[in-house]
This record gives C-alpha cells, structure tokens and sequence, in this order.
C-alpha cells in the first residue's frame, strides 16, 4: 500500500500539483484509520491529505482513478459497490472474459452477444429509472461491445470513449426519454415549460452520470491493458492555470472560464491590500495625540496616514485576429474585471483596422458579455481581415495618441505576426515617450518569436517589456506587478 | 483498528503533542449519523475528513462557495461532541492581541500604583537600582506578569480550556498574509508561548475547523498543516433532504421541486449561484405563501429571494420560464 501511495504522490507531482513530504506522511497515516475495503472513503482520505485546492481536484479524480481502479482489495469493494445486484469477483487481468461471466449473471446475454437493440432498451430502461446500479451494467456492456479497445495501444481513452458514446446515441435517447415524458403526461397542455426543463435537466444529469461511467470503464481496462504508470502520463491534462490559452480545446476553455472569475476577484482583494499596505502615509497629527491619551499625553505611538497612491491609466490594445483571439478574450476579460483598481480602462481592438471598445464595458455588469460583443460588432476589418500592426498602430496614433499621457501605461496583445506588413515601429517608439509603460504580451512561446512573419522583435526595442504569457497564471502574474 | 491507534498515540508522543484524550468518533458513518441527529447533513467526505481531523488530530482547512454550510459544519461538530465552541472571526487588521492574549494594562497599572501607595510610609520603593527595592521590583514584576493579569483571547482560550472544545478560525483569508503565521504554532503544536509566561500547551486537543472564502490564495505553510475540506454545492438528493429537515412543514414534492428547480439554476452562467442557505430561505418563502406547487409565476415572483443580481433575474427567467404561454 505504502509503494502504491508513493506512486500515486510521484503521479500527482508530475501532474504538477504541490505535494510536500509532510503531506505525504499525513497520507500515508490517515489510510491506517480509514477502513481500506471503502474506496470512496479512501479517496476523500488522499484528497483531504494530499490536495489543498479545489483547481486541483479533477487532475487529482483522474490519477486517483488510474491508479486505484483495480488493484488489490480496493478496487475489488468498488466492484462490490457498483454492481448492486451483481456478486463480486476477483479481478483478473484478462478482463472481458471476467465482464463477460459477470454479464451472463444478469440480464440473460453477454456484452457482446447482446444485440444493439437490446443494449439500447436497457439502456433507455437504466435512465429512465434512474438506478445507477443498472447504469453501470450498461455502461460495462457498451464499452466491451462498442469500444472495441486493442490491448496495448498507446492511447489515452478519448478515441474509445468517441466510440462508445457515439454508437450509444445519447442525444437521441434524451430525445426519447423526453417525447415518454410528455406522452405520460394526462390532459392536452402537456408539460409546462418549467416542467419540461426540470425534466430534461434531470435525465441531463442521469446521462452525464453514465458518461463518466463509461469514462471510468474503459480507464480500468486501460490501466489492466498497461498499468497505471503509463496510462497516468497519457491521461494527465494540466491545471487550469497551466493551460495554454492559445492551443486549448473547449473542454479546457470552458475549465478556464470557471477559473478566470474566482481569479480575477482574487487578484482585485489582493491589489486593494497592497494598496492600502504598501507605504505610510505623512503623519496623521490627530490621530497621533488623541492615541497619546492612553498614555498620558506621551505620543509614543505615532499614526500615519494611510496614504492615496494615483491608480494608474490603462490602454488595451488587443489584436483579435483568428490566432490570437481566445488570448486576446482573456486579457480583456481580466483587465476589466479588476478596473476597479485602475483610474481608467480603454480598451481597443485591432485586426487591421483598429476600434474603440471602452463603451462596449461601460455599464455592462458582466465582462464575459461586453467580450462577446466586441467579437461580433466592433468595426475592426480594413482591408482584408488580415492583422496589420502597422497600420492598426499609426491609425490608434492619429485618432487616440494624444490621449496617452505620463500616468497611462499601455499594454499591447499580440504576437506581432504581421504577414509582411509595414511595421511602422516609430509608432510605437513615440507612444513609449509619452507613456509610462508600455508592454507587450506576446501568447506564442518565446522561442518562435521572431520566426516567420513575426516581428516582435522590432517592436520590442520600445517596449519596457515584452513577457510571454500563455498560460492564466503567467497573466495573473503580470496584471498583478502592473499596478 | 486498535493497532493503528497505538501507532496513533505513540506517535502523538513521540512528537510532543498533548494526548488527544478517547477518540471522538467511531468510524465515518457514526459521524455522519452523529451529524444528521444535530441538523447537519454531512456527505461521505465531509464526514470522512472530520473523522479523519479527530484521529489525526489535525485541523480542517474548509473551503467552499458561500452559504454551503462551512461555519455550520464546525457548530454541529461541537454540539454534536458536547463541546464548547469558540470562535475567532477573522479580519483585516487583527493581531496577536486580539487573537491570542493580552496583557491587561490598565489592572497592571493599578497595581504599580497600588503598591506605591502602600509603599510610600516605609520608604521610597519601585526604584530598581535600590538595595532594598530590587526584591519588590522582581516581585512586582513577577506579579504583574503572572496569569491574573493576562486577558486570553479565543486561540489561547481553546488551548487552555479543560473542557473539550472545538475551534472556529472563521473566514481565515480576510487575515493578511503575515497574521497567518500567528496561527501556525497553535495549529501544528497545540501550544502558545508567551515570552513572559513559558509556553501553555494544550491539556486536551480542541477540534479544529479554519474556513475560508477563497478570496485569496492562503500560504503553503497553513495549508500543509490542514486536512483539506471543499464543500461544494450538495447533490439533488442532499439537497431534498436538507431542505426537507431544516424546513418544518414543507410537503416532499415541494420539496423536491425546489431542489430541481436550484440544480437547474446552477447550471446557468450566473454571476452568484444560489446557495443552500438561500434555497433554504426561498423554500421557507414559499411554505409561508402556502404555495404547494411551483409554476412560473410563483417561481417569478421569489425568484429574487433565490438569485440577489438583477441580470441574474433576468437570465433566470428568460431561461427557466420563458417557454410559459
């Protein structure tokens, strides 16, 4: 157990979570008290131990489920658990030949001899009853039919996964589940549409239920098929704050959505504190004498004022083309969300035509929505549709230079890929006069700059400086020393 | 399980921690059972971590959106143990004398005076540097410094408590990062030293429970010290049964309804979720309306009890109800 325990924690580093040696001990001591048999106790005892954010938890599920699916009397209790009605075997590493006995027990047919229709009917019969017991069956019986898993691939599951739950058409069976809901309805109104909602949100539930079912199915084959080392490092995704912003898939962007709230409003406490704690102020002559009086008369303890630095002015401007665009979103999206602690936001958008944007956050409670508007009506298009730095920048020069002043720090987003436009970098060297700051966040890796089309090079030279920032954490870390 | 106890104790020893006295619990599902008698409906891993913070005796970081029942989870803990619960609401700008101990001045000032006074017809006293005054100097300063003197506050008070107690560090994160080092010494060893005093070390563990709203990245340092608790929003089923116990005279379908109706709300993109707490309120709301069944214009007209953002409102009702002719 304590060997297991040690990879387990390897995994969970390598995964990039923060594991220390106390935590370990800790671990290693709380599975003496929990009875070993329970694998959901378990795993609320390693992740009470080991994991200390909540971020970190689905990057802990993942590897806890790799490497306890089925060793040893564990994962023989979560058998015993999940299949209800079924009694336990021992696991062995063949695997089908175990799922096929087990299927033959119940249900009158194996996985595989079962028609799809018959799997189909029990399936329906599974989410419209809701009995997760019987969920877990079919999703048993789907994968050793549908999946069609070839031992020893070097996969992570997804392909599997596509496969089964495509030919298990869950969409349709929501459809269908719906269409009995409504004809078991009495009397001609049918459902209400609240009704309605509640229903389908319900077999919603049931279904996303099923496809974690299956997801953890074909996991435990995996890890039978090739141990839970190897498939630890094909199924390991990184920490939402460690996704690359311009290469995530919507899964990740979605993950990252949630993430960028309780960030922002993380950032914005901890900036008002740093503010208010940074300096003492000029000596507060009032506060110190009537503080005096506890001492009689004697100022011992002298009071300062809390002192009011100027916040500083803030230009966007964000390049929006196709590449960088989710980058671009981000940014944006955090900026505002902290414009709290900064005397003003404007904002501009540019592919080769360059826009102003401030209105489109004014008023609006919401960032994620003013984003979205600027997507679609900001007037950004010029020629054709391709960036064009140069130009975007002396137009943003002629129309808005003059508003840049020594309190505005200007941030540009973009990776210079100019598709062999004019640079116009004096532009650039003119505002980096009149500003404060100005820098440039670049979301390609530092080692492509330059490469190609990309020009952040000649630019760079006028910047104060130019950071790579892909990931949220890299952004975090920027907006933070900003202010 | 009785070996595992031993090394428990054993090692409790070994490094210098006061013994935990019985243990608390018996296994995961008697806490659960114990925590459903007193009004609290625990899941498998919030029962799992606190029977886990009583066998390893160790605090428990609670983290969670608001209104999920955090500060409720360390009541019910305490009522449940019999024991006496204290409470440290955390803030910004709290420091060891509100935290920890005091000295009370102002009685030690009375009595410095105090022996002036008694003092003054035998001669001139108080003076460090006289022959005569340097034994009533020690002993003065002994006398003021000693226990009569000291004003505990909450962490001191757990510590020093005979009875068992159970701990409450309340929104830890409103504190600045430097305070929490304040909490380190009573979290991992149980103990408080006062340079004047020595070190009071604890004469029974007191349960722990930290909670924290997340608006800030706590240290490494407090985090390893803690099991780490994340109540999220509970399930459909969890949240039937709460909203059926804690609100009296509420019919089961009702119940279930409301519980549906929040989990749909949860789905959406809002800017503030409805909690447990606020689904409570809503559920009371309607049993008081004496409305048994929910439709759209019920649901419209308390809707604003569930969701506190105007264009939450807004989006719940586009959502949820739009489809009523």
């Amino acid at each position: 157990m304590l060997d297991l325990l040690s990879g387990f924690v390897t995994e969970l580093r390598q995964a990039g979570l923060p594991v220390s040696l106390t935590e370990h001990l800790d671990a290693a001591e709380a599975v003496h008290h929990i009875p070993l048999e329970d694998r959901e106790a378990l795993k609320y005892a390693l992740a009470a131990t080991l994991v200390k954010s909540s971020a970190h938890w689905r990057a802990f599920e993942t590897a806890f489920e790799v490497y306890f699916a089925t060793r040893g009397p564990v994962g023989e209790g979560a058998e015993a658990q999940g299949d209800g009605g079924v009694e336990p075997e021992p696991p062995d590493t063949t695997g089908s030949g175990a799922q096929r006995g087990r299927a033959q027990g119940r249900g009158g047919g194996g996985g595989e001899s079962m028609t799809p229709e018959e799997l189909a009917e029990l399936l329906y019969r599974a989410l419209a009853s809701g009995d997760a017991a019987l969920a877990d069956v079919v999703a048993r019986y789907a994968v050793t039919r549908y999946a069609g898993m070839e031992p020893g691939r070097p996969v992570g599951g997804t392909y599997y996964l596509y496969r089964t739950l495509r030919n298990l058409d869950l969409d349709g069976m929501l459809e269908r589940l719906m269409q009995a809901t409504r004809d078991a309805v009495p009397g001609e109104q049918g459902l209400t549409g609240l009704e309605e909602r509640l229903v389908a949100d319900e077999y919603r539930a049931r279904t996303e239920r099923l496809r974690r079912a299956v997801e953890s199915e074909i996991r435990r084959r995996l890890v039978m098929d090739r141990g839970a080392e190897a498939l630890a490092r094909s199924v390991r995704k990184p920490l939402p704050e460690d996704i690359d912003v311009m290469h995530a898939t919507r899964d990740e962007l979605a993950t990252l959505h949630r993430t960028l709230h309780p960030l922002s409003r993380k950032l914005a406490v901890r900036l008002a504190r740093k503010r208010r704690h940074g300096r003492k102020g000029p000596l507060d002559f009032r506060a110190t004498v009537r503080r005096s009086l506890s001492t009689g008369g004697v100022p011992i303890e002298p009071r300062f004022r809390h002192p009011r630095p100027a916040k500083p002015e803030i230009f966007v401007i964000a390049d929006i083309s196709g590449s960088v665009a989710s980058f671009a979103r981000f940014t944006l999206h955090l900026v505002y969300a902290i414009s709290s602690q900064f005397s003003k936001v404007r904002s501009f958008v540019f592919v080769d035509g360059i826009d102003e944007v401030t209105r489109f956050f004014e008023g609006a409670d919401d960032p994620a929505g003013a984003v979205h508007r600027i997507n679609t009506e900001a007037d950004v298009i010029w020629v054709d549709g391709h960036s064009d730095y140069g130009h975007a920048l002396s137009v943003f020069n002629q129309r808005w230079g003059d508003d840049v002043n020594s309190r505005t720090s200007v941030l540009v987003l973009g990776d210079a890929r100019n598709n062999y436009h004019a640079s116009e970098s004096w532009v650039l060297e003119q505002l980096a006069h009149q500003a404060r700051h100005v820098y440039w966040l670049n979301p390609e890796p530092r080692d492509y700059w330059g490469s190609g089309d990309s020009i952040v090079d000649e630019y760079a030279v006028h910047c104060d400086d130019v950071v790579e920032c892909r990931t949220l954490r890299q952004l975090e870390r920027f907006v933070g020393d900003l202010t | 399980m009785s070996p595992a106890d031993g090394a428990g104790a054993d090692q409790q020893a070994a490094l210098g921690l006061p013994p935990s006295g019985p243990p608390r619990f018996d296994s995961v599902p008697a806490v659960r059972q114990g925590l459903a008698a007193v009004g609290y409906l625990a899941d498998e891993g919030i029962a799992g971590v606190v029977y886990l913070a009583d066998r390893l005796a160790k605090p428990v970081l609670v983290e969670g959106p608001a209104g999920t029942g955090k500060t409720q989870l360390a009541k019910s803990v305490a009522e449940l143990t019999g024991s006496r619960l204290i409470r440290l609401q955390c803030y910004e700008g709290l420091d060891e004398s509100k935290a920890l101990y005091e000295w009370n001045y102002r009685k030690q000032l009375l009595r410095i005076q105090a022996g002036q006074v008694s003092g003054e017809s035998g001669g001139p006293s108080g003076d460090p540097a006289g022959t005569a005054g340097s034994a009533t100097w020690k002993e003065l300063e002994e006398d003021i410094f000693s226990e009569d003197f000291l004003l505990t506050r909450p962490l001191l008070e757990a510590i020093r408590s005979e009875e068992p107690v159970v701990l409450l560090v309340d929104e830890v994160d409103r504190v600045e990062l430097e305070t929490e080092a304040l909490l380190l010494e009573v979290l991992s060893e149980y103990q408080v030293s006062i340079p004047e005093l020595g070190t009071v070390r604890a004469t029974r563990l007191p349960m722990v429970f930290l909670t924290s709203n997340n608006t800030r990245e706590l240290s490494e340092a407090l985090k390893r010290r803690c099991l780490y608790l994340h109540i999220d929003y509970p399930d459909l089923e969890r949240e039937r049964e709460i909203v059926s116990s804690r609100v009296p005279g509420i019919s089961d379908e009702l119940a279930d309804q409301v519980a549906r109706i929040v989990r749909s709300l949860r789905t959406l993109e809002l800017r503030k979720a409805p909690s447990v707490s606020e689904t409570l309120d809503w559920a009371r709301t309607l049993v008081v309306l004496g409305i048994e069944s929910i439709d759209a214009t019920g649901a419209r007209d308390t809707l604003h009890i569930l969701l506190k953002y105007q264009s939450d409102i807004e989006r719940a009702a586009k959502e949820l109800l739009s489809a009523e002719t």
